[in-house]
C-alpha cells in the first residue's frame, strides 16, 4: 500500500547567493495511511515551510514528494489546485472561513470547486456539519460563531471532500482551553475513523495526542518518536 | 466548477458589499444614461432644426436683394463702393423671367415679395406686425396652407384690392376668439378686409412664423412700401431634388438681367433650402458628436471606477482568494469569480442607465424633445459591458495569479 506522504530529501531555499535561506535541508519522511503525526519545532525551524510543501501550496526546491502516489513537483498550477482539492483538507490556525458566507456555504466550497452537483453537495455539507456538532448553526455567518465553532466549521470543510490527508496548522493556536479540547477530541475521533492526520503545533500537550511526534530543528528532522500505544 | 456556480459566487461577492457595489453601479449608470440622453438631445435638436427649416417652405429658394457680408460697402450700402456697379432693383419682371417654364424648367413658381411694418387696429385693439405683399403662389412656396376662409387671388393682385390673409398670431392679438373672416381691420389708417386665416405653423426657432399679414403685392406697394425694389423673390423648385438646378437657373436669369459678369459682383443672394438644411444638419451633427464625446468620457470614468473598485476588492480579499485556492479553487475559478463580479456590476449599471435614460428622454430638456437613437442605447450598453470585462480583467487576473501561500499570509 502506498504511503500517504513520501518525502525524499526535500530541500527548500528562499533567495539565492549570499542571502539564500535554507529553510529545509533534506527532509526524509514517510507517513502511512491512518497515521496521526504531530510536527513540532521552534519558529524558524522550517515547520511552516514543510507544511506548505506537504499541503501542495508550495513546491520544494529539491527532492521528491509523492502525495498518495502522485509526484507533486511535476504538477503545474492547475494540477496543484486539483491535488489540494481532492487529496488535502486544510485546518488553519486562524480558521480561514470566508466572511459573509454561511457555515454551510463554506463547507460546500471544496465540493463546489470539484464540480459536485448542488443537491449532493448540500447533503454532504450538512452531514459534515452534523459530524462536528454544528447542525443547528449551519446558516450562521462566521462572525456569528465563536472561535471554537468556527474551527469546527473549518474541520467540517476539511472533511467534507473525503481527502487522503488532513493537514492542520496550529489548529488550536487561537482557541481557549475548552474549544481546544473540543477540536482535539474531534481530531482524535477522525483518527479513530482511520483518517491520516498531519498536525503542526508547538504545544506539547497538543502534540501528545498524536501517535508520532516529529521535531524539526534548523530544517532537519532531529527526532521522530512514536508514542507507545 | 461550472458557469452557474461561478456566477453564484460572483453575485455573492456583489451582494456582500452593497454600498460599494451600488456606488460602482451608479458610476456606470450615469455614464450610460449620459451617453444616451446627450445623444438623444443632440439628435432631438437636429430634428427640431430640420423641422423648423422645413416649416419655412418646401423646395423654397429665396432671392434677396443686396449682398450679404461681402466686404466693406457690402450689405445694404453699396453706394460707397467705387469698384462695384450700383445695385439694380429686384423687380417684378425679374420674378416673371425666373418663372418662365421654357427657360427655367426646374422653377415651379416665383413670387415677388415686399414687406413693410404696419400697425393694425380692430375695434380699439391695435397690433404691430409685418405686412407682406406678394402673389398667391407665395402661399404654396412658403408652405402656408389656409386654415379658414380663402386666399386672395390673382384678380386681387391685378386689381389691387384690400383683401388680406392673417397669420394666427395676428388673429389672436386683434380678434381673440372672434372669427375674423370678412371683418375689416385698419392698417396704417387704411381699411382691409380679412379673407382668410393661415394654418398655425408655430415658432421656427427665431421668430414667430404666424406673426404675418399677407396681402396682394400691388396693394402693399400702393399703400405701405411704395414702388421701389422688391425685398425678395420667393421661388419654388419643381421638386426637392431640383433645388440646385433651380438655383443655377435663377442665378443665370438674374445675372443676365442685371448685367453681372462675375459672381462676386452679384447684387442678390439666393438662399437654398436644401443647402440650409445640410448646413444645419452638419452643425447639429458636430453638436451631437461633441455631446456624445463628453458622455463617452463619463462612461470611461465609470469603467475606471470598476477597475478601481475591483482592485480594492482584490486587495481586500487577498486572504479569501488564498483560502479558496487552498481548498482547491483553480485559477480559472478565481478569474471567473472576479470577472463575473465586474461584468455583472457594469451590466446592472448599463441596464439601469438605459432605464433612467428612457425615463429622462420622455421629457423635454432645455426646450428640446430628445429623440433616442436606438444605436446609442445598444452602443452604450455594449460598451458598458465591454468596459466591465476589460477593466475587470486586470484585477481579476491579479487575483487569480496570487500565490496561495502569500495570499494566505496576507492580513
Amino acid at each position: 500500500m502506498t504511503p500517504v506522504i513520501s518525502l525524499q530529501d526535500i530541500t527548500k531555499t528562499y533567495g539565492s547567493g549570499d542571502t539564500a535561506v535554507h529553510a529545509l535541508r533534506g527532509i526524509n519522511l514517510t507517513v502511512e495511511r491512518g497515521d496521526y503525526v504531530a510536527i513540532m519545532g521552534a519558529s524558524g525551524s522550517g515547520k511552516s515551510t514543510l507544511m506548505n510543501i506537504i499541503g501542495a501550496l508550495d513546491v520544494p526546491s529539491g527532492g521528491h514528494y509523492e502525495l498518495d502516489g502522485i509526484g507533486i513537483e511535476s504538477l503545474d498550477e492547475s494540477g496543484l489546485s486539483i491535488v489540494r482539492n481532492r487529496k488535502i483538507g486544510f485546518i488553519f490556525q486562524s480558521f480561514n472561513l470566508i466572511a459573509r458566507t454561511s457555515a454551510l456555504a463554506n463547507v460546500e466550497l471544496p465540493l463546489m470547486y470539484r464540480g459536485v452537483g448542488r443537491r449532493e453537495r448540500v447533503e454532504r455539507a450538512k452531514a459534515a456539519l452534523a459530524a462536528v456538532g454544528l447542525q443547528d448553526r449551519m446558516h450562521h455567518d462566521p462572525n456569528e460563531l465563536s472561535g471554537g465553532q468556527q474551527q469546527r466549521v473549518a474541520v467540517a470543510r476539511a472533511l467534507v471532500a473525503e481527502p487522503s490527508l488532513l493537514l492542520a496548522d496550529e489548529p488550536t493556536g487561537n482557541l481557549d482551553s475548552v474549544s481546544t479540547r473540543d477540536v482535539l477530541d474531534l481530531m482524535d475521533h477522525m483518527h479513530d475513523e482511520g483518517r491520516t492526520i498531519v498536525m503542526i503545533t508547538h504545544e506539547d500537550d497538543v502534540a501528545a495526542r498524536a501517535d508520532r511526534v516529529i521535531v524539526l530543528i534548523d530544517g532537519l528532522i532531529s527526532s521522530d518518536t512514536r508514542a507507545a500505544a | 466548477m461550472n458557469l452557474v456556480e461561478t456566477f453564484r459566487i460572483g453575485l455573492h461577492g456583489i451582494t456582500a458589499n452593497k454600498l460599494r457595489s451600488g456606488l460602482t453601479v451608479l458610476g456606470i449608470l450615469i455614464g450610460v444614461a449620459a451617453v444616451i440622453v446627450l445623444v438623444a438631445v443632440g439628435n432631438g435638436s437636429s430634428r427640431a432644426v430640420s423641422a423648423s427649416i422645413e416649416k419655412l417652405g418646401t423646395n423654397t429658394l429665396t432671392v434677396r436683394h443686396g449682398t450679404f457680408g461681402f466686404g466693406p460697402g457690402g450689405g445694404g450700402g453699396g453706394r460707397n463702393s467705387g469698384t462695384r456697379t450700383q445695385l439694380k432693383d429686384l423687380t417684378v419682371d425679374d420674378a416673371i423671367a425666373m418663372a418662365d417654364p421654357t427657360v427655367n424648367p426646374d422653377v415651379k413658381s416665383a413670387s415677388p415679395v415686399v414687406q413693410g411694418q404696419v400697425s393694425c387696429a380692430y375695434e380699439g385693439t391695435s397690433y404691430s406686425t409685418t405686412m407682406t405683399g406678394t402673389w398667391p403662389s407665395y402661399f404654396e412656396a412658403s408652405n402656408f396652407p389656409i386654415g379658414s376662409g380663402t386666399y386672395f387671388t390673382n384678380d386681387d393682385v391685378v386689381g389691387g384690392t384690400r383683401n388680406i390673409v392673417l397669420g394666427q398670431t395676428v388673429v389672436d392679438n386683434l380678434f381673440g376668439t372672434v372669427s375674423p373672416i370678412g371683418k375689416q381691420i385698419t392698417c396704417q389708417g387704411i381699411p382691409f378686409t380679412v379673407s382668410g386665416v393661415l394654418q398655425k405653423k408655430g415658432s421656427t426657432g427665431f421668430q414667430d412664423a404666424d406673426d404675418v399679414i399677407v396681402a396682394p403685392l400691388t396693394t402693399v406697394q400702393k399703400y405701405i412700401t411704395g414702388f421701389g425694389s422688391l425685398d425678395s423673390i420667393v421661388a419654388q423648385a419643381s421638386s426637392s431634388t431640383t433645388q440646385d438646378a433651380a438655383q443655377a437657373e435663377i442665378s443665370a436669369v438674374l445675372d443676365a438681367r442685371h448685367g453681372i459678369t462675375s459672381t462676386a459682383n452679384r447684387d442678390y443672394q439666393v438662399l437654398n433650402q436644401a443647402s440650409l438644411l445640410t448646413t444645419a444638419d452638419d452643425t447639429t451633427r458636430v453638436f451631437t458628436v461633441l455631446l456624445g464625446a463628453v458622455a463617452a468620457i463619463s462612461l470611461l470614468v465609470g469603467g475606471i471606477g470598476i477597475t478601481n473598485i475591483m482592485l480594492v476588492t482584490v486587495t481586500e480579499r487577498t486572504r479569501e482568494i488564498g483560502i479558496r485556492k487552498a481548498i482547491g479553487a483553480s485559477k480559472g475559478a478565481i478569474l471567473g469569480q472576479f470577472l463575473v463580479e465586474a461584468t455583472v456590476l457594469s451590466m446592472v449599471g448599463g441596464i439601469a442607465g438605459v432605464i433612467v435614460a428612457m425615463i429622462v428622454t420622455r421629457f423635454p430638456i432645455a426646450g428640446i424633445q430628445p429623440a433616442v437613437l436606438p444605436l446609442s442605447v445598444v452602443g452604450a450598453f455594449a460598451v458598458s459591458v465591454a468596459l466591465g470585462l476589460f477593466f475587470g480583467s486586470y484585477p481579476a487576473n491579479r487575483a487569480a495569479s496570487l500565490r496561495p501561500i502569500e495570499a494566505l499570509r496576507h492580513e
